[in-house]
């Protein structure tokens, strides 16, 4: 119901959608989009929707100035300037490398249903698809997740 | 299911990253003038208050009887629901609170916000406002400063239903006959706060004899 209650929620889909590195970014720009239009919000029950779906195009917008940035560079890794000692890398941050590289609504879809459980209808509603679209969102992303995992 | 799915329901703890991330955020919005409730918590010996303010002052002061939650809620509604986490909005009151706990401060400095009262209770609370440290009034006199002789009982609710307790200080009102009447934060508080401003009556045998039940 209050905007506090949803940071973390944002924050980890951030996290998950464009790296720690971007995060943090995208959280403040989030959050800030969000209060410029809060009054214009009816429906407070659909608040967390309604900011993962502001975090969901900051996110977007992220990947895109990424790609801008990374066309003259190719070479340089994208995350050499993160903080090796966050936490533990290995395997989920494997995985969310992978993740990264789906594309833009299947990424999403999963995003939602792994970091922050929501139901697929939720789902939908950010990504701006049908529930069953969602669902099948999740489902085909899973499938490229395995063949990269399973190599 | 699997590995694959193991890896990523395990999305990583990043609260404390998070909470970075938000204190960034707080500090644009503030300076962007985004923020219309800020709001902290403040440790005090009555429990936790909880403590906010907008661009006029003081709006709300919250004893922990009352769950945090539910009087956020009720500013979101009331006053705006741009109301955000924002401690150092409000680094002077929660200073001038923990003097006034340690015994060194009288008197607070902060402007008030009094959109939360209306009419007959706000002019109550506005001569509550004017009783002194260590001094103590009744709601029969404080009816009468606010125009209604005869209104005792309603000041009564309307020091009950204070939101800028503390501050605008309600404990401070007694019955006529010296007892301690009522307090929206409970007696106990009420008698506490009295005693730490060195005023003395019979409720303090009282709370000697229960000594230990809080």
């Amino acid at each position: 119901m209050l905007l506090d209650d949803h940071r973390g929620a944002v924050y980890r889909f951030l996290v998950a959608a464009v790296g720690v590195n971007d995060a943090d970014d995208c959280f403040q720009e989030t959050f800030v989009a969000a209060l410029r239009a809060y009054p214009r919000l009816r429906d407070a029950s659909n608040l967390r929707s309604w900011l993962l779906t502001i975090a969901h195009r900051k996110a977007i917008d992220a990947h895109r100035a990424r790609n801008r940035r990374a066309i003259p560079v190719e070479s340089v890794p994208e995350r050499a300037a993160g903080p090796a000692a966050d936490g533990e890398p290995g395997l989920s941050e494997g995985v969310w490398e992978a993740v990264r590289q789906l594309p833009s609504k299947q990424r999403a879809s999963i995003l939602h249903r792994y970091v922050n459980d929501l139901p697929y209808a939720d789902i939908g509603r950010i990504v701006g698809c049908s529930e069953a679209a969602a669902r099948q969102n999740v489902r085909a992303g899973l499938a490229s997740l395995r063949g990269a995992w399973e190599q | 299911m699997n590995d694959l799915e193991r890896a990523l329901w395990r999305a990583g703890d990043h609260d404390d990253r998070a909470a970075v991330a938000a204190r960034a955020f707080v500090e644009r919005a503030d300076r962007e003038g985004l923020i219309d409730v800020a709001y902290t918590t403040v440790d005090a010996p009555v429990g936790e208050l909880l403590v906010a303010g907008t661009s006029r002052g003081l709006v709300r002061v919250a004893f922990g009887g009352i769950p945090h939650e539910k009087v956020l809620l009720e500013l979101a509604e009331d006053v705006s629901p741009r109301l955000i986490e924002a401690p150092a909005r409000l680094d002077s009151i929660r200073r001038q609170l923990d003097e006034y706990f340690e015994g060194r401060r009288t008197r607070f400095e902060v402007g008030l916000d009094w959109r939360l009262t209306h009419g007959f209770a706000r002019r109550v609370l506005k001569h509550t406002a004017r009783i002194p440290y260590g001094d103590v009034s009744t709601y029969k006199s404080m009816a009468a400063a606010a125009g209604s002789p005869r209104g005792a009982r309603a000041a009564g609710n309307a020091l009950g239903a204070n939101p800028i307790p503390i501050v605008v200080p309600c404990h401070r009102v007694l019955h006529s006959g010296g007892g301690l009447g009522g307090y929206g934060g409970g007696l106990d508080r009420k008698a506490l706060l009295l005693e730490l401003e060195g005023v003395t009556g019979p409720w303090a045998r009282r709370q000697a004899s229960r000594s230990g039940s809080r």
